[in-house]
């Protein structure tokens, strides 16, 4: 099975758990005054669960042939690709998630513009520690300043 | 409407909103230069700089600016590089590559210059003239037809936009509206679907959706394979001239894809893209024959026929978002989004309520063009220099600012989170070649839809509307003929070349 099937599939375990939420258990907590309405809250969501259900087992079930097509990137040979530099930008921006607020706007994002191009294959370090210095200033001034949102330049230990 | 323009410059012509316009078109020629880097992911990342603004007239010119900046700055990629930085600009290298390779680059931008700049301005007049006009029809619209109108619009949307399969592209515009149905709505106060997370109270974050479905994959899809992206920008860019010769024969051809490129700018789920292959294919069929062989080898009639029918798709795809509300393109979708975020409504009462932004963005147009030649042409050969940063730099910094938007627009690091979940899920959806632009625009007109609807069945006490108004009953008959009949689909011109940003 290809993977837009599997993805199909995924999909269509989202869609009975959705239609399932907005048939049986979300009624339960309406108001009695609003059981009078024409439309309750779930009545939409219903609709949609059951045009995507109907969706989600044409695509699985395969009855629309379309050709297959390779598009950018053919993720059947995924270890083809530069998998483990992907992978590595994405662990960074969770870390860049987690670390924003505890450890300062300024020390965070020049440290993920460099770890970035490190990932990517860069070894000019002078010149990569310039050019983050340089834009962690100017966004953080930009932001900070220019359009009035806070962010905590420092970690939270020196005050910022 | 006199009146209205004059409303619309003096709001336009304020050294703010030029600045905004300069700026906007920079920046946007800057990054939509950058292969796999379209005007979708642009805007969106945009779009908290626009917001915090406050603006709503300023910030909708910004937005516009970058729009044609990225598609200009497309066309500049694809003819020096034969690296289409956006799908609506692939047919331009069909033409303009081979004109570059034969020494005539600078010619190739010139002409590329002049017919955007023609087909921009021929379609801010046809849309100045247009959008009151559709305007005054659809303020005869109930909440009935609205709904029924966003559902044909959704409809086309699958029909025309998705990747080949009509199924995919619909299952896509649910998930989005399913997704909109996330959270406390406008019309019950009750929390939905947010399975106690506090963090859903408030439902997704359309900007944390915009940059994870475009700008992050993009991002992923360099690192993942870098050979997309050609490298090796031809030397010298020199003789900006063209003869007079030259732009006789040209002139033809701008007329007629400046009208057509409009009109099929305007149809939902038809944009840019099509409007350009289409432009391609009409002016290559008419031509004489000795003249049709030079397509494809350097002809000017080639690369002129789909730059000026991009540019005036661009301005044609205004005409639904400003007049009803809708968008017919992924990028409008995107500037809806940023026009409810300013507590902007856009449809029939916008000419009426906020005429200074309805003209002011339409005076902006003809600005926007006009910096595009003056400020843009004679500056191409030094903005064409960002092509040779090291992506080592790039990638990190495309990165940096989507992480970035999501975290202004919201302020809380969860959304960070939510960014690179989304990020990911997107990235393998369009592994397997599922559309990601109509789950955001399901995702964007859903709350909308949904509120029609609700208002229709309380209007009527139930679902008889739909067969009580004819004219909501003819809108639902041609949605449903739009998704049966698949036969359109093959029509549909593709442009799956390498390197090229999904939609428009």
């Amino acid at each position: 099975m290809a993977l837009d099937r599997w993805i199909g599939l995924i999909l269509l375990g989202l869609f009975v758990a959705y239609g399932y939420a907005a048939w049986f258990t979300m009624d339960a907590e309406l108001a009695p005054f609003m059981q009078r309405n024409p439309i309750w809250p779930s009545t939409f969501p219903k609709v949609l669960s059951i045009m995507g259900i109907i969706c989600a087992l044409i695509i699985v079930s395969g009855i629309e042939k379309g050709e297959i097509k390779i598009g950018d990137i053919d993720y059947r040979r995924l270890g083809d690709y530069h998998l483990i530099p992907a992978l590595l930008l994405l662990v960074l921006m969770v870390a860049y998630a987690v670390f924003l607020r505890p450890a300062g706007f300024l020390f965070s994002t020049s440290a993920f513009l460099i770890v970035g191009s490190v990932i990517l294959g860069e070894r000019r370090w002078i010149l990569m520690i310039i050019v983050a210095a340089i834009a962690t200033g100017v966004v953080w001034y930009l932001v900070q300043v220019v359009l009035g949102i806070y962010l905590r330049p420092l970690p939270g230990f020196l005050g910022g | 409407m006199l009146e209205g323009i004059l409303i619309g410059l003096q709001t336009a012509l304020s050294i703010q909103n030029i600045l905004m316009v300069i700026g906007g078109c920079l920046i946007g020629t800057f990054i939509g230069m950058l292969p796999g880097l379209g005007p979708m992911s642009i805007i969106s990342i945009m779009i908290p700089v626009a917001i915090s603004m406050g603006d709503p007239a300023a910030a909708l010119i910004l937005l516009a600016g970058v729009y044609y900046g990225a598609i200009f700055g497309g066309s500049t990629s694809s003819i020096l590089l034969n690296a289409p930085g956006v799908a609506g600009t692939v047919a331009s290298s069909f033409d303009g590559y081979p004109m570059a390779r034969q020494g005539k680059a600078g010619k190739a931008l010139t002409i590329a210059a002049i017919a955007s700049f023609c087909g921009g301005t021929i379609g801010a007049i046809l849309l100045m003239i247009f959008a009151p006009m559709l305007s005054s029809v659809a303020l005869l619209f109930h909440s009935a037809e609205y709904f029924a109108l966003m559902v044909v619009g959704l409809s086309a949307i699958a029909a025309f936009a998705g990747t080949g399969q009509v199924a995919k592209a619909i299952m896509m515009t649910l998930l989005g509206l399913i997704m909109a149905t996330v959270g406390e709505g406008a019309l019950f106060n009750m929390p939905r679907f947010t399975m106690g997370v506090m963090d859903l109270q408030s439902g997704f974050g359309f900007i944390t959706l915009a940059m994870a479905m475009f700008a992050l994959p993009e991002a992923l899809f360099l690192v993942l394979n870098p050979g997309r992206s050609a490298d090796g920008a031809s030397g010298e860019i020199k003789d900006l001239r063209i003869t007079r010769a030259e732009a006789r024969s040209i002139a033809p051809v701008i007329g007629r894809q400046s009208l057509q490129g409009f009109f099929i700018g305007v149809l939902p789920g038809a944009g840019a893209t099509i409007a350009s292959f289409l432009g391609y294919a009409v002016e290559r069929n008419i031509a004489p024959k000795h003249e049709q062989d030079e397509f494809g080898k350097g002809s000017i009639k080639g690369l002129a026929a789909p730059e000026t029918a991009n540019n005036a798709a661009c301005t044609g795809s205004f005409v639904p978002l400003l007049t009803l509300g809708i968008p017919g393109s992924g990028t409008t979708a995107i500037l809806l989004g940023a026009l409810i975020a300013l507590n902007v409504t856009p449809g029939p009462r916008l000419m009426l309520d906020d005429p200074q932004i309805f003209w002011a963005v339409i005076i902006s147009m003809y600005i926007g063009n006009l910096v595009l030649l003056i400020l843009n042409l004679p500056l191409i050969p030094y903005i064409a220099k960002i092509l040779s940063v090291p992506r080592t730099f790039l990638i990190p910094f495309i990165l940096f600012f989507t992480l970035m938007g999501a975290y202004i627009g919201q302020n809380n690091a969860t959304e960070l989170l939510m960014l690179v979940g989304f990020g990911v899920c997107a990235t393998i959806l369009r592994f397997a070649d599922y559309p990601l632009a109509p789950l955001l625009i399901g995702f964007i007109l859903g709350g909308m839809m949904e509120n029609n609807f609700s208002r229709s069945m309380q209007l009527y006490d139930g679902i008889s509307f739909v067969w009580e108004r004819p004219m909501t009953l003819g809108l639902l008959v041609i949605a449903a003929l739009l998704v049966i009949l698949p036969s359109y689909r093959n029509r549909r011109a593709r442009a799956r070349a390498d390197g090229v940003a999904d939609g428009d």
